[in-house]
């Protein structure tokens, strides 16, 4: 590896991070002001032309803000948290390609995507796995029974739906034969008899769907959000947090968002695959549309219970997996 | 070709430095004033009590046991799904079995109570 490759590399992980840090904060915007439209208000239009610097203005009161430190907190373990978090939601994103590969781009030949591994989608469950530590230790670091609680909460809603997040992307890898996201979305090119196109969200909509409730679920949003069910749990793992650490929690959840949507466009949508033009704008829409999607679920759903939200994921998506696989693998054999 | 792992650990390394820029950057502009009661942990308004007692049900041990015992199933079903292009019939009916096994195992886990949460 020369060091202009590591350049190279460097700069591409910072366009990442940019990109995302810019989604999460303009998605906070656009869900404020989608939920307020859906409740026929107008949503923050105060800073800037029509509310377009708000994020921004939450941004600079959030750095202002003390940062406390209650009594009695494993400081190592409580700073190490939202860190932990955060890299995990960020690092993800680094599997997903967002365009064709040997692109030129200012007289520089590149790919667009930072890294093609072998294990691609194994990586991305790892990734999510990871984030469950910054949850949990948060939790335990606190010193606080809000704290302790929604860490458990979190936790146990996490690996509970995270079972059927892997299954269901079986489904897909036994339709394209390898664990390389690159691979899936270059199986998913071409059309069926000229004018549809070959997605996988065709072929294996019931994983599609056990895949967009798991990874609701997976991100802790409505109407999965009891980790921050505020009426029993205050701020559930993030009670403690306070100021740009709180943040950092705040970023990784949005930022998981941005990610299961990529990744479901990835897997289930052709990726930056589309009719006309191909490249990043199909994801970018694609993102946009799923992001919309979790925005409207939660401006019109309530939240579950924490029985029904474990029963659900564990007799209902559970089997309903499996049985996907099994139907795949049957369809598979018989068509050839 | 770079090794792709090598650059996930760029990724990572830049991820971190910029975590640790954002942690530590509102030092230099934010104000500290900390008082006795403003260091206590959240408690509704009420003193509360200390140290915390770190007790919880049992329910999240079985939880986290049988998410252990499903997730090695999955990784045995990722390999699986690659190659099953090459296995055809036999590699279907093998999985089959394997998860009529497991389902066996799910169906004693539900019948025992363990997925009941109440």
């Amino acid at each position: 590896m020369t060091a202009g490759d590591i350049v190279e590399y460097v700069v591409k992980s910072a366009i990442i991070i940019v990109f995302l840090l810019t989604a999460f904060a303009y998605m906070t915007l656009y869900e404020r002001k989608l939920v307020g439209r859906v409740q026929v208000r107008h949503g923050p239009n105060r800073v800037g032309p029509g509310g377009l610097l708000q994020p921004v203005a939450d941004g600079v009161k959030l750095l202002f803000k003390q940062a406390i430190t209650p009594r009695g907190v494993d400081f190592p373990l409580y700073i190490l948290a939202p860190a932990i978090s955060v890299v995990a939601a960020l690092v993800t994103f680094a599997v997903i390609p967002v365009g064709p590969g040997g692109v030129n781009l200012f007289g520089y030949r590149t790919d667009l995507w930072l890294a093609d591994l072998d294990v691609g989608v194994l990586f991305v469950l790892a990734m999510s796995s990871l984030g469950v530590y910054g949850i949990v230790l948060a939790g335990y670091a606190s010193n606080s029974k809000y704290s302790l609680l929604g860490g458990l909460r979190a936790s146990a809603q996490l690996i509970s739906y995270e079972l059927s997040l892997g299954l269901s992307l079986v489904g897909v890898l036994m339709l394209t034969g390898s664990l390389s996201l690159n691979d899936i979305v270059n199986g998913q090119g071409g059309t069926w008899l000229g004018f549809i196109p070959r997605w996988y969200i065709l072929v294996q909509p019931l994983a599609f769907i056990i895949y967009a409730i798991s990874g609701v679920a997976e991100t802790n949003r409505a109407p999965f959000d009891l980790v921050e069910a505020e009426q029993e749990l205050v701020g559930g793992y993030h009670t403690e947090y306070t100021g740009l650490r709180f943040a950092l929690f705040f970023m990784a959840e949005y930022i998981n968002m941005v990610t299961i949507s990529a990744l479901a466009a990835t897997l289930f949508l052709g990726g930056w695959r589309g009719p006309f033009f191909g490249g990043p704008w199909w994801l970018l829409l694609k993102i946009a549309l799923l992001l919309t999607g979790y925005v409207l679920l939660r401006a019109t759903l309530p939240r579950l219970r924490y029985d029904q939200l474990m029963h659900f994921g564990w007799r209902v998506l559970l089997p309903l997996s499996l049985l996907n696989i099994v139907i795949t693998a049957i369809g598979i054999v018989l068509l050839g | 070709m770079v090794d792709n792992y090598a650059i996930i650990l760029i990724m990572i390394l830049t991820v971190l430095g910029f975590g640790a820029l954002l942690l530590s950057i509102g030092v230099l502009v934010r104000p500290y004033k900390p008082t006795p009661r403003k260091l206590q942990s959240y408690e509704s308004g009420v003193p509360n009590i200390e140290p915390l007692k770190g007790r919880y049900t049992p329910r999240f041990y079985v939880i986290a046991i049988l998410f252990v015992i499903f997730d090695i199933e999955a990784i045995f079903l990722f390999p699986w799904a690659v190659a099953f292009d090459q296995l055809g019939l036999f590699g279907l009916v093998e999985m089959v079995l394997f998860i009529v096994i497991l389902l066996i195992g799910y169906a004693y886990a539900w019948r025992r109570g363990a997925l009941e949460w109440v």
